[in-house]
């Protein structure tokens, strides 16, 4: 995975959130959401320091406004279910422009989109500054299963192979006049999910029979580890522990 | 713009830290669990032999591969809607339980860090609802029912629409569930689980009508491909001056099915009891979820019940028996006990009908054995 199989949502630069070590990277991103979900929802001015810290981050990484506010379309879906809760949720009542809503229902909406929020902020900005393969080599020095981060690289590494033979699937299908509108064509397209499938396990067997010519043995040689010194370490760790403290103020105020 | 009809992942902040954390533990066991039981049925499809471990890693890359890219894939409703396959069922049928839930959680943990789409707090109960629970619940459903019903090519493709249909639901139960004991807001739980389980039902029948289609397609043209469906293969036969002939007398010995029925019926049993008997005794034991709401409802009495509420087995409580705990863990075990009870009488009754009726003959054309592939 060289240059070419850089994934569309990272954004190349040589800020100092671009430069620490991928694994530390993580590891922060982790902490700050857990500290964002164990934070009270009354505390509403901590979760609005929360977002001044990804902001300060984001600068740090130049990342521009807009392309992290673009990539917060995904929560879409669940900000329509928060929407519903002030209606849904028993309890008491209050009066918004002559609209009765439900107190705890307001709160939980609240609760929902701004720890939902702030967590996809906190992901896109990772997955903006850290390269696919560096993300994998983190996973894999967070201790997960080496088995798992391989599997992990194989989906990344043909994941683009497979959707292009997908794509080709469904310019074949358009090239001979099908055009699906509807159920009825479902068998079509599910013929060539199972096509897609057998392509992909048989293209699975393929790969493991040219590396096991190659000397596979069920690892994966580590080639560049990746290491953090105490400094970057430091660095990464400034984000989720200013959230601690923020997060503790919020507890006893 | 068309709308698609999307499975939202659990976002950070819909359930409580310490609940997401638990998930986040039973999570972690079913990937240790699958990393080990995935060899095992790796190694079961390789035709050599004998590298179990080292096949894992660019099977199950490729197969996760798949359901990332066959997510993408559109299927179009009507005036504009389309939906797309979960394809948990579709795994756990196509390359066993253990991958299936392996490969699931590998795209799930790429999607939360990559797309940051479900929040990494909630992977855990990402990984155990649309994983685990859609795994265990689509394969233990479809193995029964290929072991019940005869051995045809239809009967698999039954099976697959079966446990396609149910497991989306059992997931949405299952996410009723967490969120029941670990939910960030107190929305009525009879509530959320009838409209969570009724909209998956819906979502379930799309699921399950594609999911069928795509295993029959693969059944059709690789049988040894489908993991579920093993076992069944009939030996190669010849036919000899219009005749039917054993050819020869199954040389690489036909690979045995996963388990014995019997095995399979037990341990499926046997879980079910728990999750339902224990989870659920153990669920309401927690002060925060379900009492709580159950207060809460106690207090409205606006709340509309719905249409079940007079049934004995409202709100996942039995009436009369007066601790919460036990009552909850009694009507898990009751509402397994009954489901299997129907489900049983109705795959004997269909068995009884098919064998009566049909005199067992071998599907001999349908299937290939692997020299002829």
């Amino acid at each position: 995975m060289g240059a070419g199989h850089a994934h569309q949502l990272y954004r190349r630069g040589d800020s100092p959130v671009h430069a620490l070590p991928p694994h530390t990277k993580l590891a922060a991103v982790l902490g700050f959401v857990v500290v964002v979900v164990s934070t009270p929802r009354e505390a509403v001015w901590a979760f609005a320091l929360y977002a001044v810290l990804l902001g300060a981050v984001a600068a740090t990484a130049a990342l521009p406004a807009g392309f992290v506010l673009r990539r917060l379309v995904i929560e879409v879906p669940f900000v329509a279910f928060a929407f519903l809760m002030p209606f849904v949720v028993p309890g008491e009542q209050t009066t918004v422009f002559g609209v009765s809503l439900s107190v705890p229902g307001l709160w939980g909406a609240w609760n929902v989109l701004a720890k939902g929020t702030l967590g996809v902020a906190a992901s896109v900005i990772l997955a903006s500054t850290t390269e696919l393969r560096a993300l994998l080599l983190g996973l894999q020095r967070l201790r997960l299963p080496p088995l798992l981060v391989q599997i992990a690289s194989f989906m990344i590494r043909y994941g683009d192979v497979i959707t292009d033979e997908m794509r080709r699937m469904s310019v074949a299908r358009r090239s001979r006049g099908f055009e699906a509108r509807g159920v009825r064509h479902w068998g079509v397209l599910a013929k060539s999910a199972g096509a897609l499938f057998i392509r992909s396990y048989e293209r699975g067997e393929r790969v493991h029979l040219a590396m096991i010519s190659r000397g596979y043995e069920g690892s994966m040689p580590v080639i560049d580890e990746v290491t953090a010194t105490r400094a970057q370490w430091t660095c990464a760790a400034a984000l989720p522990l200013t959230a601690l403290l923020i997060c503790l103020l919020g507890w006893t105020l | 713009m068309a709308l698609i009809i999307n499975a939202v992942h659990v976002p950070d902040g819909f359930i409580n830290a310490p609940v997401s954390a638990a998930a986040g533990v039973v999570a972690v066991g079913a990937v240790a669990v699958s990393l080990r039981g995935a060899r095992r049925e790796l190694e079961g499809t390789s035709r050599a032999g004998g590298h179990g471990g080292e096949r894992t890693a660019p099977l199950a890359g490729l197969v996760a591969a798949f359901i990332f890219a066959v997510q993408m894939l559109n299927f179009p409703v009507a005036a504009g809607t389309s939906g797309h396959l979960l394809g948990g069922a579709l795994a756990a049928i196509l390359v066993g339980p253990y991958t299936g839930v392996l490969c699931i959680a590998v795209v799930l943990l790429m999607q939360g860090i990559l797309f940051a789409d479900g929040g990494l707090t909630a992977l855990g109960v990402n990984i155990t609802v649309m994983g685990v629970v859609t795994a265990v619940v689509a394969y233990a459903l479809f193995r029964g029912l290929v072991l019940v019903l005869p051995r045809t090519r239809r009967s698999v493709t039954v099976a697959s629409f079966v446990a396609a249909l149910v497991s989306v639901p059992a997931a949405a139960a299952a996410f009723t569930l967490v969120y029941a004991i670990g939910g960030t807001t107190d929305v009525p739980i009879g509530k959320v689980l009838t409209a969570m389980v009724g909209v998956h039902t819906l979502i379930g029948i799309g699921e399950a009508v594609i999911t069928m289609l795509t295993v029959g397609a693969v059944v059709a043209v690789r049988p040894d491909l489908v993991h579920g469906a093993r076992g069944l293969t009939a030996p190669l036969k010849l036919r000899v001056d219009g005749e039917l002939v054993d050819a020869v007398p199954a040389t690489a010995a036909a690979p045995a099915p996963a388990g014995s029925p019997k095995k399979v019926w037990i341990g499926g049993l046997v879980t079910a009891f728990v999750l339902a008997g224990f989870v659920s005794f153990y669920a309401s034991s927690n002060p925060d979820g379900l009492e709580k709401v159950a207060a809460d409802k106690g207090i409205d009495k606006n709340v509309e019940e719905h249409a079940a509420a007079g049934s004995p087995l409202a709100d996942y409580g039995v009436k009369d028996v007066e601790d919460a705990r036990l009552s909850g863990g009694l009507a898990g075990v009751i509402g397994v006990g009954a489901t299997l009870a129907v489900g049983t009488g109705a795959f004997w009754a269909v068995r009884r009908r098919r064998t009566a009726s049909a005199p067992p003959s071998a599907p001999s054309s349908e299937s290939r054995t692997a020299e002829s592939v």
